[in-house]
């Protein structure tokens, strides 16, 4: 991956008020800047939330997006992370009729398993690192998945 | 004030935290679900409410009082088309940094999501072109919004601020205590500039040998003009001002180069495009004044003193950045160029003055018809510093910014940053009722006038004689310039040779109206006017096919400028 357009993580932590989070992705799209994946949740024990959006752009491009995120009036910090551990979950449902050892020994091996089977179908969850599931998706293509569910990135600073 | 905790309805509270922001004048025209604030606007003593005839002229008579004095200017409107008309008013405030709180009307909080008669998402529209907004949803949080409101617009680096209220919270009683401040935890702006980036900063100054002051509105918003002259004035270095800052050096003083940019003047470009050390004091770089990025300043080191870090390293890399007011920067800024050796800088100096006498801005007059130029130029003989200038946008803007005599900041009033035709005339208004001991005059052209001349019965009422000069060439001057200049001489669509006649309009609203055609006339019509006392249009015949020189095409770089003829036989076009 290129310099002028490299991934990056970045966590926004938030007032946690009304329209917070349309301010923060109005600006992505307002300023022309590319959202890969966004997930909230509210901090616990605070009035703040946790917004990480995964991005990328050219060093210029991305210090503008943490000035520019900084500049809204309910943003309390803005951290680029550098030294991270980042996290993805994954929910994909299967048709009953696939081998369910060979989807269970699949799930575990990228950090999962199966968290719900019905009479129809069976439901695996894996949680790993964005690349890993990047790949789990790719491997589970032979399972006939009916539908994927991915959760976009959570990153935590080291 | 007493300290007792008073019962008041939400329209009430309105009225009162814009009396206890000291605001004497408020712009606006009511609708349905701003009803209930016009109610106690009608029963109050504590401040003047000024009916323009469109919401659009209201937001820019706000912002028109607060670019003339400095304090937050205040509008109101109702909700749906009412303030989707002031959206334009808004813009044009956030793009130039302007302080200004508006409030508008929303449907009931039960309405609201519903498409209900006149329901707009307020909020939603307006949070790209505000500097932060409120849908205020309870009562029990409006006096706290309104104060956060007020404070916002205010500080840091200025803007205007949307309150939207809806109806029932107008209505309902409760419980009125205006916090005395104002803490929010997310918002903390930087005004003292960092000790050791500024020391660099003096050092980089010191080393240098051909340094250039880049003053832009940060200076005026700062109010920090007389520091900016102070230093120019102690380090001997040549200053160049953005079209926002025209006045903080003032016409005549001997280190002012003149304006940079698009429209600049020869000395002021070719310094920019020569300097080894640029020191920008509240400018943003703007695409108007760079032209070209990769040729701006190529030479030079860039010092960039800014309230709003993200000003700083936008478009140009920065080797110096300082996040600060430019006020108190200056202030730390000054006192450590103490030994500051000036002859160091005379070589360049001196190369610059010869620029200037090789091209100076300059015009070549005409006995036959009535030049632009002339015209703006006079108007700053006869009035010069007693007057506050606003103008539209286009070609009379660059005119008026290229010649006008201005002496001090907030003596120039324009929409630099978003360009808005319309804007002038409410402005002046605006101006007007914040200075009425000053003489105000929008130079305008005959398209921008156009956009917000039902203004003309709002300064008739209110005996706001704002003077509007109109530059008529009978064009869409600029678009016709750039036709000329990169369209084969297609005019398309801006020959304005069918117009009203703006005497009769003018009289027609309650207001006086001229039509000059010689300079004679228009001496006579100035000097009647000022006398008169009464909003007046001034319809000023102008050469057709005069053009805004210098100009350097847009994309271009700034020592690319085409420049004015020195003879009159140039015309080129009939």
């Amino acid at each position: 991956m290129s310099l002028e357009n490299e991934r990056r993580v970045i966590s926004v932590i938030v007032m946690n008020e009304s329209s917070v989070l349309a301010r923060v992705t109005s600006l992505f799209a307002a300023r022309g800047y590319n959202i890969s994946s966004l997930t909230v949740a509210p901090i616990p024990n605070s009035d703040m939330s946790h917004i990480t959006i995964e991005t990328q752009g050219s060093p210029r491009v991305m210090e503008q997006i943490t000035k520019q995120l900084h500049k809204l009036i309910p943003v309390y910090k803005v951290i680029e992370h550098e030294e991270m551990v980042e996290k993805e979950m994954v929910l994909i449902k299967f048709p009953i009729v696939e081998n369910l050892s060979d989807i269970s020994a699949l799930c575990s091996a990228y950090n999962g398993g199966i968290v719900n089977v019905g009479t129809e179908m069976v439901i695996a969850m894996v949680a790993d690192e964005p690349c890993r599931i990047r790949h789990f998706i790719e491997a589970a293509v032979r399972y006939n998945p009916i539908e994927v569910v991915r959760g976009g990135v959570v990153a935590i600073e080291r | 004030m007493e300290c007792v905790i008073m019962q008041m309805s939400g329209a009430q509270m309105v009225c009162e935290a814009i009396i206890a922001e000291g605001t004497k004048t408020v712009f606006g025209y009511p609708g349905g679900a701003i009803m209930h604030v016009y109610d106690e606007i009608y029963k109050q003593n504590g401040f003047e409410h000024i009916l323009t005839r469109h919401e659009q002229a209201a937001v820019h008579a706000a912002d028109g009082y607060a670019r003339a004095t400095g304090e937050v200017g205040v509008a109101m409107v109702t909700s749906g088309p009412g303030f989707t008309n002031a959206v334009t008013g808004l813009a044009t405030a956030y793009m130039d940094s302007i302080p200004m709180v508006v409030i508008s009307g929303q449907v009931p909080l039960s309405l609201i999501g519903t498409d209900g008669f006149q329901e707009i998402d307020a909020v939603g529209i307006s949070r790209p072109c505000t500097k932060h907004n409120f849908l205020v949803r309870t009562l029990e949080e409006l006096p706290r919004i309104l104060k956060e409101a007020f404070y916002l617009a205010r500080t840091g680096r200025p803007g205007p601020i949307l309150v939207d209220i809806p109806k029932d919270i107008t209505v309902d009683i409760g419980e009125f205590v205006y916090p005395a401040e104002v803490n929010i935890p997310t918002y903390k702006p930087t005004y003292r500039g960092n000790r050791r980036q500024i020391e660099k900063a003096a050092e980089a100054i010191k080393k240098s040998k051909k340094p250039l002051l880049y003053v832009g509105g940060g200076a005026v918003l700062s109010d920090a003009y007389m520091l900016v002259r102070e230093l120019a004035e102690k380090t001997q270095i040549p200053v160049v001002e953005t079209l926002m800052a025209r006045g903080v050096m003032g016409a005549g003083n001997p280190l002012l180069l003149g304006m940079l940019g698009m429209h600049g003047n020869y000395a002021s470009n070719m310094a920019m495009s020569e300097t080894d050390l640029v020191i920008s004091l509240g400018a943003r770089f703007d695409d108007r004044v760079t032209g070209k990025l990769s040729e701006f300043a190529k030479y030079a080191d860039i010092i960039h003193v800014d309230i709003d870090p993200a000003n700083i390293a936008k478009l140009v890399d920065v080797d110096y950045p300082i996040v600060g007011d430019i006020k108190q920067v200056l202030e730390d800024l000054i006192p450590s160029l103490e030994d500051v050796n000036t002859d160091r800088y005379q070589a360049w100096r001196e190369i610059l003055r010869r620029y200037d006498e090789l091209h100076p801005q300059s015009f070549v007059d005409s006995d036959k018809e009535i030049k632009p130029q002339w015209v703006i130029e006079r108007i700053g003989e006869l009035v010069g510093e007693q007057a506050i200038i606003t103008s539209d946008v286009g070609q009379h803007q660059m005119w008026a910014a290229q010649h006008y005599p201005f002496d001090r900041p907030r003596q120039w009033i324009n929409s630099g940053g978003l360009g808005t035709m319309g804007f002038g005339f409410p402005a002046a208004i605006g101006a007007k009722v914040a200075c009425p001991e000053k003489t105000v005059i929008n130079i305008t052209g005959d398209g921008s006038i156009l956009m917000n001349m039902q203004e003309l019965v709002t300064a008739a009422e209110y005996k706001t004689p704002v003077i509007n000069v109109i530059l008529n060439n009978q064009f869409l001057g600029m678009v016709r310039q750039w036709q000329s200049f990169f369209y084969e001489k297609r005019f398309s669509e801006t020959d304005l040779t069918f117009q009203p006649n703006f005497k009769k309009l003018a009289e027609a609203c309650g207001g006086i109206g001229y039509d000059v055609t010689t300079k004679e006339e228009f001496d006579a019509a100035l000097k009647d006017a000022i006398e008169k006392d009464q909003v007046c249009f001034m319809n000023v015949a102008i050469s057709r096919f005069e053009n805004v020189l210098p100009m350097v095409p847009a994309g271009g770089a700034l020592f690319n400028m085409m420049l004015p003829q020195k003879s009159e036989d140039d015309k080129g076009e009939k």
